[in-house]
Order: structure tokens, then sequence, then C-alpha cells
């Protein structure tokens, strides 16, 4: 491994290419700690924004008037307000309102720190989407399909937990997957409350070391494999979830 | 219109190549026909160079250049200037003199002329609640501490004494999360924490740590301005030696920086 860190240094004496995340064993530790904490953000946004699309699209087929107007306004809010003031008013307005905890260094501290505020934030913002998306899947299934279910006696949760949702998450796929692709490149945003994040610990990088050209040419190869990776694993799922005749 | 344009380009032209010829009749004359110094100060910078509420520049630096005219026996005339354009006012004549807290670097000698020696210097600390008791860098190990991003310091304090660096775009959300609770410390240019710490809002916060990583402050003249130059490197001298920084520093509330003592032991010796 030592020798092609090496051969990281010594591009960087012969040709001036310098990429310090290979060869310097400080700022490899700094860009792998970015790397898994945008994979870990990632995740957890992804998870939660599902699971707020599923239950919001429910919620909004719910009998109860004010049920109805409150998964609108969440939606409503959510989307039309850009993601970066919604991480800034989380961070700085909301994050400073609530109570405060003794830390371990002996001082109070927020209840909640940069990178939850990113996950609660981002997974909010598109989850807002997500129950959108999921709705315009709930809509595709047939009204018949229900209406059999019904007639077998399934109750409400049952038919849309056994019936209406399985076949709704056929025809979302393609249109969470966009969803879901600009999540992970969203996360991007969460440096502007200083979580450590990919795009966070480049910045630090070339800061000391004046390498801005090659830091942003990674960047984009990195973001590129990232989202290569998730789009791959999302369409793999779309086919092993297809139903021969359906959709 | 046009022919006025062109005559202002001739005229500057004809200005930039005589200004070789022009050196040698030297800035001092010119001040001294003029009546008044033009010194370009900080006028953002409290307590080193702010305006005062009814607009006038005041501060460390202002009484500096006070001192210049004084031994010049003219007046003086202040113009703000900002770190982007300082070095342009006095290249283009704006200004006669630059006091204007900039960190003399050797890229910068080669654009105005720097006097020896410097006549302030600051660095690196940390503005801090006093509750939390730090009395060293190594206090830091493990501890979130706000700094901004793309600070040159930010690795030294992390790689150096193991502190989380949390780094912001600029100073107010920097100063807000640490006020927040988020971090332990903000690490941040000394002379600028002094100035908070003088504020009553942040009271409770200190700057208790030893300055690390200091940089030297430079004045300025035009370059090629040897008489000027040598003129200013006597007066320096004489701040350091007389204690007239050390006395600044205490009339503008900054706690007695160790540069500002050095340099007064020194030139007493």
């Amino acid at each position: 491994m030592d020798v092609i860190y090496e051969w990281f240094r010594l591009l960087y004496q012969e040709t001036g290419i310098n990429l310090p995340f290979l060869y310097d064993e400080y700022d490899r530790n700094r860009m792998v700690d970015g790397f898994l904490t945008t994979v870990w953000l990632s995740l957890v946004c992804l998870f939660f924004s599902v699971i707020i699309g599923v239950i919001g699209a429910w919620l909004q087929g719910s009998s109860f008037k004010w049920t109805r107007r409150f998964v609108n306004g969440y939606i409503q809010l959510f989307r039309n307000t850009p993601p970066l003031v919604q991480l800034y008013f989380f961070y700085f307005a909301i994050g400073t309102l609530l109570p405060r905890v003794e830390n371990d260094w002996g001082g109070q501290s927020p209840i909640l720190g940069s990178f939850a505020w990113a996950a609660i934030s981002l997974s909010f913002f598109a989850g807002a989407f997500n129950v959108e998306i999921f709705r315009s899947g709930i809509e595709a299934v047939p009204k018949s399909t229900v209406e059999a279910a019904e007639a077998l006696g399934f109750s409400k949760l049952q038919i849309y937990r056994d019936i209406t949702l399985p076949l709704a998450f056929r025809v979302v796929l393609p249109a969470l997957n966009n969803n879901l692709v600009n999540l992970v490149k969203t996360t991007t945003l969460a440096y502007a409350i200083a979580v450590p994040e990919m795009l966070y610990e480049a910045n630090q990088i070339w800061s000391d070391n004046v390498n801005v050209t090659e830091m942003m040419i990674f960047l984009l190869l990195a973001y590129f494999v990232l989202v290569g990776v998730l789009v791959g694993a999302m369409n793999r799922w779309e086919r092993a979830m297809k139903i021969p005749g359906y959709g | 219109m046009k022919n006025r344009f062109l005559a202002g380009v001739a005229t500057t032209l004809l200005a930039s190549a005589l200004s070789v010829a022009a050196a040698s009749a030297d800035v001092l004359d010119t001040i001294k026909e003029r009546g008044t110094l033009i010194v370009g100060v900080k006028a953002d910078y409290k307590p080193y160079g702010f305006l005062d509420t009814s607009g006038n520049v005041i501060g460390i630096e202002p009484d500096l250049a006070k001192d210049v005219a004084d031994k010049l026996g003219v007046a003086i005339e202040y113009v703000p200037v900002v770190s982007s354009n300082r070095m342009q006012f006095l290249e283009q004549g704006k200004i006669d003199l630059m006091i204007a807290t900039m960190t003399d670097r050797p890229d910068r000698r080669e654009v105005v002329l720097i006097p020896d020696p410097n006549y302030y210097s600051s660095g690196t600390n940390i503005l801090s609640l006093k509750s939390l008791g730090l009395t060293e860098w190594e206090d830091l190990r493990n501890k979130p501490v706000c700094g901004i991003q793309g600070a040159f310091y930010n690795k030294a304090t992390s790689q150096n004494y193991g502190a989380e660096i949390v780094a912001f775009k600029g100073t107010a959300e920097a100063y807000s999360a640490l006020k927040a609770g988020n971090c332990a410390a903000f690490v941040y240019d000394d002379s600028a924490i002094v100035a908070k710490t003088n504020d009553p809002e942040w009271a409770d916060y200190e700057m208790p740590l030893q300055t690390i990583d200091d940089a030297p402050w430079g004045l300025a003249v035009a370059l090629g301005e040897e008489n000027f130059a040598q003129m200013m490197s006597d007066m320096i001298i004489d701040w350091h030696k007389t204690g007239r920084i050390l006395e600044l520093e205490t009339k503008w509330g900054v706690t007695n920086t160790p540069f500002a003592k050095a340099m007064n032991e020194k030139y007493n010796q």
C-alpha cells in the first residue's frame, strides 16, 4: 500500500499534480472520514425520507380533514423553501431554542449536533417530495383493485400495506430514484453547518495545500461513483420487483 | 466625453512614465507642500481602526498615523482601506502611508516598501467560556473547536493539539455556534478576539491561551520612497523604545501583547 502512496508523492514532485489525500496520512484520514460521513448521512436520509414518504402518502388519504391539511402544509413548507435555508433554520434557529445538555468537556451544548440536524432537515426535505411521489403511485393503482380488497374484508391499513403500496412502489421507483439521487447530492449542503462530509474535508485539504483544481476533479469523480452505485442498486431492485404483465 | 477620457488615459500613462523620475522628487516634499499626510487605515477592525459614533476614524493605527503627521508638522487625513485595495491605493498614490493591519509577507514586499522593524504582530488564539477554565492548547484535545473555513491554522490546531475543528463559512456563524455551545472554543486571530473579549455581550468569554503562529504586521510606503521609509523605520523604533505601542494598547483596551512587550524590552537594552 505504501508503495502506491509514495508513487503519488512522486507524482506531485515530478508533475505538480498534488493529491495529498493519497500520500499524506493526515489528509488521507480526513478524506476517508469525509467519505464515510457522506455515505452514512446519505443512508440515514434515504431511509428516513422514504419512511416519511410512505407514512405521509398514507396520511394524505386519511378521512380526517385536519390530517390531510397537516400533511399538505408540511409538503408546501418543505418543498417551497431552499434546502440550505432549511438547514440554517434548523441548526441556528431551532437548534438554539432547544434545551441544552451537559457535555463531556464541562460546557453546555445543544441537544442535537450538526450531523443530527443535517439528517433531520434533509430527510424532511426529500420526504416532502417522496410524499408526492408515493401519492402519484397510489393514485395509479386501479380503484377496482382497492374495491376488490375491500370486498374481501381487508381493513384500511391492510389495503394500504398489502395491496396499494406494493403496487404503487413499482410505479414510483423511477421517480423515487431521481429524488434519492438528488438527495445524495444535496448532502453536500451539510458543509454549511460544518458536518465533516466529503465537500467539507476537500475544502479543508485544498485550503491547506492550494490544490483546488485537483480536489474539484476528485470530488466530481467521487460523487459520480457514489451516485452511480446508488443508481445501479436501485435499477437492480427495480428489475427484481418487476411483476410480469404489470406496469 | 471621449476626448476627456483619452486625455485622462494619456495623463495616466505620462504620469506612470514619469513616476520613476518623480520618485526622486520624494513624497516627503509633496506632503510638506500639500500640508497634509494622507494615511490609509482600516475602518472595520476594532480597536485597530474603526469608526466612532460620529463617523470619525479612530483607533490604535490612526493614533500612530497622527504621530507621523505631528512629526512632519502637517495635518492628517484618513482614507479607509480594506485588505483588497490597500496596496493598490499606495501604488496609485492615493495615500502616502498605509497602516492597515497588514501581515508582513515576502510577496507583499515586492509590491510595496515595508520599513523594518515590524510595528505590531498578531497570531492565533482562542475565544472560550471562562467557566471551561482552559489554560493550554493541549486542553483542546478531542473537543470541538469552531473555526473559519480556509484558515491556515485549522490544520495546525487539529494536528498538533488534537482539536476537532468545526469550520464555518464566516465569523458570524462561528460566533453564533460558539455561543450556542456547539464548540468549546473558537480559533481565530488574536487581535480580533481581544476586541470581542472587551464587548459586554461576550463578558463570559476569555482568550486564555498563549498566542501561537505569531505573524508580524508591516506598515508600508510606496516603492522607491527610501527617505520616507527610513524616517518610518526610525519612528517605529521610537514607538517601541518609548512604549508608545504599549500605551496605545492600554488606551484602546487591549491587553499588552507579548510582541509589543518584547520589542519594548529589545530597544531598551
